[in-house]
């Protein structure tokens, strides 16, 4: 077990945003936090880290509570890979070299530059190496920011969305890096996503949640049309392309154009 | 997570050395020109002379002797405190554009100089300190300098002040921190305004004098050493906080997952320069110009990088004003122009035409 989330809790201003959270996660295991839009998702993964700070509960990862842990000391744990990338006039290899922060002491060392020379190998962007990020694509920046949470050396990482943005091929393409990168060297991998077949199809276990708690939490036999219409509020199919399972939004019943639901 | 198949790119490194040629030569001119400063004005100093009493040659002559005094007391302070407050200012100014998340973060958009130029008319307005008396270059001089220069320094803080007890109340947030400044800017403007509205006539020339800012104003060595102890520490502090500004240039969100107390940050760096502002406006008066655009046109040679773009903005407001304080005394010499005119006069320019011609590629 390298991460456990035990009663977790936030509030915003007085108001309940998440309670009674609890769920653990195992090294080599890609998690993804599923649910509707205001649900909490973002939310939850910046409490992971203590980018919020969580008013109730614990998060250990690998056994050492985090509030017992400096910012520093939980940056060369946890990367995060937020949902808007920033740009600037910037070569793609100081934008990841700054991943080196949580363990840069007054400078950088040869140590760092080629931690970020073997990240940018292990994405296959070499090519990019002195590239301006403002000048990049979606697709490229994302893998910057990846790259970026990368060279943390981390044993957790949290990425918020992280294929939004992209189109299909670039989608399928980050999503197949991180779970590669995820067995090859024994982390884990949390990421709220939208896309449910997308979730399905690179992600072993799945949190839904709902109303801030979390609804189910499992492997993918909880991802059933009935949990589904329960969390989203939307009948859907579930049923298998290829050997791949898939979600389709409808029903037999349910006319996806019209909205109509007719008498079951 | 660990990886160990990495090698130092070759091509990195080039362009980091790239880098450090910008600032080494930039280093280098800020130098000549120093020389070159000292040896021009109303007494034309030979450079080989400059560099003999600069090296602390033994003077012989009695014409050596003058002009040792004129480099030691006149010279060599005011180009110094061009130095001083060039490169004071324009590091005030990257490090606000950072900590603000905002391209016209400067000593001027959190109000500081105008608080100061505030309190100065204050001084000379309500408590007196404003007799003036013209001299040969029709200059005007404050009778009270030091509690004018005092006056200055709080109205200053007073600013700061306050702009961090309004985001202390509504946390540091970039947006609250500028717009309450701007806020600041235009009440202490309204305020000089209405103190010179009630004004006599040497009162009134006296406050108007002041703003313009002048680095000829510096009195004694004293007053330099004050600056340039505040301005060199704020520079060490900077440079060692340069991954932190990074982080935040790269966003709060990912600042905070690297570990940088990204509030912390923000405020003891918005503390520190205002308080470089704060020091140099009080003692010179208002210079503006260096600290927002100095930080631009570095960006535009340099980049957004920190780690080069904090030493380029100290060098490059540096020489900027130091140019610009030579060029006021040579163009109507024997009058001296408002250095702050000048700053506006010849970087303006420059800076519209590095924005038309983008980046440096």
């Amino acid at each position: 077990m390298i991460l456990s989330v035990e009663e977790l809790q936030f509030l915003y201003r007085n108001r309940k945003i998440l309670h009674e959270i609890a769920f653990s996660i195992d090294e080599g295991e890609v998690v993804a936090i599923l649910g509707p839009n205001g649900v909490g998702k973002t939310t939850l993964l910046k409490c992971l880290n203590r980018i919020l700070h969580p008013k109730g509960g614990a998060v250990h990862i690998d056994g050492e509570n985090l509030s017992s842990l400096g910012t520093m000391e939980i940056a060369r744990r946890i990367g995060y890979v937020p949902q808007r990338v920033e740009t600037g006039r910037l070569t793609a290899f100081d934008a990841v070299l700054l991943g080196r922060r949580p363990h840069i002491k007054w400078d950088i060392t040869e140590n760092d530059l080629k931690i970020v020379d073997s990240v940018f190998r292990l994405l296959s962007m070499e090519s990019l190496r002195l590239s301006y990020i403002d000048e990049m694509s979606g697709g490229e920046l994302q893998k910057v920011a990846i790259a970026r949470s990368l060279v943390q050396e981390p044993k957790v990482l949290l990425l918020d969305e992280p294929t939004s943005s992209l189109d299909l091929k670039n989608q399928v393409e980050i999503l197949a890096t991180i779970r590669q990168i995820v067995l090859q060297h024994r982390i884990a991998a949390v990421m709220t996503m939208h896309d449910l077949n997308q979730a399905l199809r690179y992600a072993d276990r799945f949190i839904l949640l709902k109303g801030g708690k979390v609804h189910s939490h499992g492997g993918v036999e909880v991802i059933t049309p009935q949990v589904i219409e329960e969390v989203y509020g939307l009948p859907v199919i579930i049923g298998e392309i290829s050997g791949m399972r898939c979600v389709v939004p409808g029903s037999p019943v349910w006319d996806c154009n019209t909205g109509y639901v007719a008498s079951k | 997570m660990h990886f160990a198949d990495g090698a130092v790119p070759e091509d990195y490194l080039v362009y980091v050395r790239r880098k450090y040629f910008w600032i080494m030569g930039g280093l280098l001119f800020l130098f000549f020109m120093l020389i070159y400063s000292i040896s021009v004005g109303a007494v034309e100093i030979p450079l080989c002379k400059v560099i003999q009493i600069l090296s602390g040659q033994e003077v012989t002559t009695k014409w050596d002797e003058t002009v040792s005094s004129i480099i030691w007391n006149i010279r060599l302070p005011q180009a110094l405190a061009a130095i001083v407050a060039g490169a004071g200012l324009s590091v005030a100014g990257v490090v606000m554009q950072s900590i603000l998340r905002n391209p016209l973060g400067s000593p001027f958009t959190l109000g500081i100089s105008n608080a100061g130029a505030f309190g100065a008319a204050f001084s000379v307005i309500v408590l007196g300190t404003g007799r003036m008396q013209s001299t040969v270059a029709n200059a005007v001089i404050i009778n009270n300098p030091y509690l004018t220069t005092m006056v200055a320094f709080i109205f200053c803080l007073l600013a700061t002040g306050i702009i961090l007890l309004i985001s202390r109340v509504r946390g540091s947030s970039p947006e609250v921190m500028v717009l309450a400044g701007v806020a600041l800017s235009s009440l202490f403007t309204a305020g000089t305004m209405f103190l010179q509205y009630f004004a006599d006539d040497t009162q009134l020339a006296a406050v108007v004098f002041w703003t313009f800012g002048d680095v000829g104003r510096v009195k004694n060595w004293l007053e330099l050493e004050i600056m340039a102890g505040v301005v060199l520490l704020a520079i060490i502090f900077f440079i060692a906080n340069r991954w932190n500004y990074n982080a935040i240039d790269a966003g709060d969100e990912t600042a905070k997952s690297l570990g940088v107390n990204v509030e912390r940050i923000r405020t003891v760096g918005m503390i520190i320069a205002a308080l470089v502002s704060a020091v140099i406006v009080s003692f010179l008066g208002v210079i503006g110009f260096v600290g927002l655009i100095c930080p631009h046109m570095v960006r535009r040679i340099i980049g957004d990088d920190q780690r080069y773009l904090i030493p380029g903005s100290t060098l490059l407001g540096a020489i900027l004003l130091l140019i610009s304080d030579t060029a006021a005394r040579l163009i109507v010499a024997p009058y001296v122009l408002p250095v702050s005119v000048l700053t506006a006069f010849m970087g303006a320019p420059t800076f519209i035409y590095l924005l038309l011609r983008g980046y440096k590629r």
